[in-house]
């Protein structure tokens, strides 16, 4: 199993004839993910990667049974293609898109909360690399190559820190169900909360590591909610400690602005939680075979 | 993206926010005869810096005669003013705000901020204006009252008035109070701010609100939209090499350590800054040169870690996604052409062996890493010399 998507999910790409997406959509297919086609207003009728181009996502929804998208689309529109995803009724859109303004965000989520939770769109995203379940389905920009199906699922603030973690436990032979990047931005489609309990119901994932960074209650939430209801071990990181308070640290969101922001205080607060915190970047492989051999024991 | 006290008022004025008369003056001469047009007995001589804690670091001064008003021109024009918010560096004072000053009753503090929590905007108020909010936090915490803006309808009415009447203003002043966060509110909304800050929001004698102080920063992924915020932008407030970075898609942060970082993506940058500091070393700088490492931005990387004259080593750590290592490499190899100090490279992800190939064969000194952790320890030792 896998949480979110598998080889079986049905993914559109929003924006589908630009040039980024049609290059990692080209990448998505070749990595095993069943698209089924994509949208580009004022484009319908044609065909792109031997697929079918529509106007609208419910055009789309209504000829494919799409289920997922892929939203490439620019900021100033990005938040009017979620909310069209989430109106053609999709379970999933995932957003790559850097750029997009707090205030519209803040709109699509006040927007999701029309529809009754058990048929409310899950939004992955903005700003970030992406959904992978290894060995079955991308839907983002990730390198499908470095990973390898195993036990483990990773949620991640950071594309490239996701990608480390991956890379690390590769190396030691440790495998991934999915991961997630949720984004770098200061409001988040879905939060590291939305899919710890997704990996919670998974089956097949053993243990979770939960890659946050500066900025933000996410981390801190999620931990009081790991160490409420989850029983399976989660493994910890905050990037950061480096990091002054009052300046963007790259991402919008990864800034120090009030008070339990610092990476400090989060990796803190991670550990009161019962979490395995990795010291260092370096050691977010190593940490996540304690936090497997602990189950084993 | 921060903008000057004097813009604050100005945009906020255009949204029903009362404020003092007062104009912006860039000489001595200039501020006299700002003083002269607005005529009154009293002028505030105000420091525009991007930065609060203005006051007490002898950046508003009040005066009671035009040679006052041009001595404390004359003082403040031309200084770095700093501040408890502005880092030991402090913030250059180029212009200068001349308010009319008016004698008040009280000072109340009025906030809004984007709850990331609630995600939401948020609007926070206090009966004790005039300090900082973290103060008041500390010193009164009681006093603060905060209400959340339901994001489909915005700030309603009620809201507004329930913040005054807990403000313990009377009848009259109750629904001036209410224009004035009102107006805020709207500001906040349509001009994509961040954050409004109004401390104090003062009553007069003759029951009228005044906001004597005005702090607003705005969303940086909104600036397409605004254009006339985005005119706003004030370089000199800006560290140079941030500002050069901005101009090409870079995201760099200056900090005071000797080891100059070049990473690809944010929290791998922070995550390797981390390290170095784990290895017993201080980064220089924060900067992510994004997914797409072309030469051309790897090369403006370079140039921009070594303007900083304390860099006495680089770190290189690339995660290649969608991009490729030895694309990366060949940026890399360019760029170092020259070098005065020592490069260390650490490369991972798609093509890394053509990559690492390319680097060794390029018969640079460039000190190969594999992972994080040796990356971080090489630098840390090169730096050390």
């Amino acid at each position: 199993m896998s949480i979110l998507i598998d080889e079986k999910t049905r993914v559109i790409v929003q924006g589908f004839t630009g040039d980024k997406a049609t290059f990692h959509a080209t990448e998505m297919i070749a990595y095993g993910t069943r698209v089924v086609g994509g949208v580009t207003p004022g484009k319908g009728g044609m065909t792109h990667l031997g697929l079918p181009v529509f106007n609208t996502v419910k055009e789309a929804v209504a000829a494919t049974g799409a289920e997922a998208s892929l939203a490439f689309v620019p900021p100033p529109f990005a938040a009017d293609s979620l909310m069209e995803a989430a109106d053609a009724g999709l379970k999933l859109v995932c957003t790559i898109t850097d750029g997009i303004p707090a205030q519209d965000m803040m709109r699509v989520k006040r927007y999701l909360m029309r529809y009754p939770k058990d048929k409310r769109t899950m939004i992955v995203g903005p700003n970030c690399a992406g959904i992978i379940s290894a060995g079955k389905a991308m839907l983002g920009i990730m390198p499908g190559n470095i990973y390898k199906r195993g036990p483990v699922g990773i949620v991640s603030r950071s594309g490239t820190l996701g990608y480390e973690a991956a890379a690390q436990m590769t190396e030691l032979g440790i495998g991934i169900t999915t991961s997630v990047g949720i984004g770098g931005d200061p409001i988040n489609g879905s939060s590291f909360l939305d899919h710890m309990a997704l990996f919670e119901q998974d089956p097949e994932t053993h243990v979770v590591v939960m890659i946050g960074e500066i900025g933000g209650p996410q981390e801190a939430e999620a931990s009081r909610w790991i160490k409420e209801n989850m029983t399976k071990p989660v493994v910890g990181y905050v990037a950061g400690l480096t990091a002054p308070k009052g300046r963007r640290m790259g991402h919008a969101g990864a800034i120090i602005s009030a008070e339990g922001d610092t990476a400090a205080e989060k990796a803190e607060i991670m550990k009161s939680y019962g979490l395995f915190v990795a010291p260092s970047a370096s050691e977010l492989g190593v940490t996540v075979a304690r936090a497997l051999a602990s189950i084993k024991s | 993206m921060d903008i000057h006290e004097y813009q604050a008022k100005d945009l906020l004025a255009g949204f029903g926010v009362p404020i003092a008369r007062g104009n912006v003056a860039y000489s001595a001469d200039q501020a006299v005869y700002v003083a002269t047009e607005l005529g009154g007995w009293h002028w505030a001589v105000k420091a525009q810096v991007h930065s609060g804690g203005r006051g007490k670091a002898g950046g508003i001064k009040l005066c009671r005669t035009y040679g006052e008003v041009a001595q404390a021109a004359k003082d403040m024009l031309g200084k770095t003013l700093v501040t408890h918010q502005s880092g030991p560096e402090g913030k250059i004072v180029q212009r200068l705000y001349i308010e009319v000053a008016e004698p008040f009753d009280r000072e109340i503090y009025l906030g809004f901020v984007l709850d990331r929590k609630a995600q939401r905007i948020r609007v926070i108020a206090s009966a004790q204006g005039g300090m900082d909010i973290e103060e008041i936090a500390k010193s009164n915490p009681e006093s603060i009252m905060q209400v959340q803006v339901e994001p489909a309808v915005g700030l309603q009415q009620f809201q507004a008035r329930e913040l005054a009447f807990g403000l313990g203003l009377n009848i009259k002043q109750v629904s001036r109070a209410v224009a004035t966060i009102m107006g805020c509110y709207r500001a906040f909304r349509d001009l994509d701010a961040t954050m409004v800050e109004i401390n104090p929001l003062v009553v007069t004698k003759d029951n009228r609100m005044l906001a004597l102080d005005a702090k607003m920063s705005f969303d940086d992924n909104a600036l397409f939209r605004r254009p006339r915020i985005s005119e706003m932008r004030d370089p000199a407030q800006e560290d140079p090499r941030e500002a050069q970075a901005n101009q090409h898609g870079l995201n760099y942060v200056g900090l005071a350590g000797d080891i100059g970082c070049i990473i690809n993506g944010a929290g791998l940058a922070m995550a390797t800054m981390d390290m170095i500091k784990h290895a017993g070393g201080e980064p220089a700088n924060f900067l992510d040169v994004g997914g797409g490492a072309s030469p051309e931005r790897v090369a403006e990387a370079f140039r921009l870690v070594l303007s900083d004259k304390n860099v006495k080593a680089i770190l290189v750590n690339i995660f290649a996604g969608i991009n490729r290592c030895d694309w990366v490499a060949e940026g890399v190899i360019q760029a170092a052409r020259g070098l005065k100090v020592p490069l260390i490279v650490r490369l991972a992800g798609t093509n890394v062996e053509a990559g690492e190939k390319i680097i060794q064969e390029s018969g640079l000194p460039i000190i190969s890493a594999n992972t994080l952790a040796d990356a971080a320890t090489k630098a840390v030792a090169a730096a050390k010399g």
